[in-house]
């Protein structure tokens, strides 16, 4: 197991090289001329307006709250479905339960327009 | 012959007692893992020389067009070129751009694409590290994409990039609890989440046990890779490239090789969970037909991604959150319900997978009905509200 693990921090390292290399080796080869003009912010042509950090669509953030409910679920399905042979009847109605609750939440957003795009 | 029979596992064999007579363990197992680290390495390049190649040649017959034909026969060195192209372009970085974030971010999404090659098998005991959360590593390694997106759009300075990064968020986030979801009733039907396992579990490629379940995990992987009709991220026509709008040259080049290779490997691991992996006739007596097995899959799997993304239009944002969160979500978990309870009837294994197909195509014909129906409703109401408008042109 742990050898395994090994090997992974290995790839990782592998990994995070080869961009690296492929970089450097870029760095080598390209020309490097920049101007202020290049440099301006791409905006098809147009000069930039105001800042870019915008304010944003709140929607977004609830779509998010929604995720975290829902993979919160998910790091304790998984356990569930791994051990689900060996438990009894009462894994399957407390699942059931559980993810009656969570329907309950996301139902509840959707009833309440969350999951509407306005 | 019998050494070619299983010719990666003996060739593989040989090297480590080659190597052990002159090397200490350790030694030995760092060789090997480098090496097979620099092999698993290269699938996201191998991925974007074959698959843009072979993405042109397919969406450009899809069109009606014979595709790229100059460069070497048939076009195949189109790829090499676009390569060397990249290599040699000028870096330019946007005055206003936070320099660290902006570098790093081409860096991790590379890292993301590569790290996912680290547990798919295959072949038979072919696998690089057969982790026992194999499946949870998957989803794991998957979720770094999201952060390198959303580094990329932020730390571009770029009101397009910014854009496409919050959609890209939005998508990626959502569209990852549908995939979640469809991996988890694999995980309950085999009862383990390492990927030898599910595939020796597979007589039936569950595929045909679960098609409920695989057509929502192809629908959320491709939404997770971004590719069309999800490509709402970068979205040429409308936010021009998304969140890497500013890159160009090499930086370009590993958010796009990291694309191809985020492709291949969700189809690799598609084939894997759903597909039968490596299995196929006469495999367990000429082990060396497993890996071409796995390659055949994956490249059918590749194939019908391409065919999709020649066949649809792009979603808009509302449509794709709404059939994340209003269709996959609620359907995959019916499906991993019924399964639960399927496996708990007192019958024979043979009569539970039945009994899942079932409850699979029941889950199916509900879904598309539903979104039949609603389509339907949608049309009517826009032709409703063409009419009443006073027309502007008289």
């Amino acid at each position: 197991m742990l050898s395994q693990y090994g090997f992974i921090a290995v790839f990782a390292v592998i990994a995070i090289g080869l961009p690296v290399i492929g970089l450097s080796v870029s760095w080598l080869l390209r020309p490097k001329k920049p101007n202020p003009a290049k440099n301006a912010t791409y905006e098809c042509g147009m000069e930039t307006i105001g800042d870019t950090w915008v304010q944003f669509k709140a929607q977004y953030y609830l779509y998010a709250l929604i995720f975290v409910v829902f993979d919160v679920e998910a790091v304790f399905i998984f356990p569930w479905a791994v051990a689900y042979h060996q438990l009894g009847l009462y894994a399957l109605v407390e699942m059931i339960l559980f993810v009656a609750i969570l329907v309950g939440g996301l139902l509840y957003a959707w009833r309440k327009g969350a999951l509407e795009w306005q | 012959m019998d050494y070619v029979r299983d010719f990666f596992t003996n060739l593989a064999h040989s090297w480590t007692i080659w190597l052990s007579t002159w090397l200490p363990p350790w030694a030995t197992n760092l060789i090997n893992y480098v090496i097979i680290g620099l092999v698993l390495v290269m699938m996201p390049v191998i991925a974007t020389l074959t698959l843009t190649w072979m993405e042109r040649k397919v969406v450009g017959r899809i069109q009606n067009r014979i595709g790229p034909n100059r460069v070497g026969p048939w076009g195949v060195f189109q790829a090499l070129a676009d390569a060397v192209k990249m290599l040699i372009k000028e870096d330019i970085i946007p005055s206003g751009a936070d320099k660290p974030v902006f570098n790093l971010a081409p860096i991790l999404i590379f890292f993301a694409a590569a790290l996912l090659w680290a547990v798919i098998p295959f072949g038979p005991k072919q696998v690089a590290a057969d982790l026992n959360v194999a499946v949870l590593y998957v989803i794991a390694v998957g979720s770094i994409t999201t952060i390198s997106v959303l580094m990329a759009g932020f730390s571009s300075d770029n009101k397009y990039a910014l854009v496409g990064a919050f959609r890209s968020v939005a998508q990626l986030l959502s569209y990852e609890i549908p995939m979640v979801l469809s991996i988890a009733a694999v995980t309950l039907l085999v009862g383990s989440m390492r990927m030898g396992t599910i595939v020796e579990a597979q007589t039936i490629p569950f595929a045909l046990v679960l098609p409920a379940t695989f057509i929502v995990y192809m629908l959320s992987a491709i939404a997770e890779t971004g590719r069309s009709p999800f490509d709402l991220l970068e979205a040429e026509s409308e936010i021009v490239a998304g969140f890497f709008i500013e890159y160009s040259g090499l930086k370009f080049g590993w958010f796009y090789i990291a694309e191809y290779g985020n492709t291949l490997a969700i189809a690799a691991i598609a084939a894997t969970l759903f597909l039968g992996g490596w299995r196929g006739p006469w495999v367990s007596e000429v082990p060396v037909l497993g890996p071409l097995y796995f390659a055949l899959k994956t490249v059918a799997i590749v194939f019908v991604i391409m065919w999709i993304r020649g066949t649809w239009p792009r979603f808009r944002i509302d449509q794709m959150l709404g059939l994340a969160w209003k269709v996959l979500v609620p359907a995959s978990l019916v499906n991993l319900l019924w399964l639960a309870v399927v496996l708990k009837l007192p019958v024979p294994m043979l009569l539970q997978w039945v009994l899942a197909l079932g409850g699979n195509l029941a889950v199916l014909v509900g879904a598309l009905t539903l979104l039949g129906r609603s389509a339907k409703r949608d049309s009517a109401r826009q032709v409703l509200t063409v009419r009443s408008q006073p027309s502007e042109s008289a």
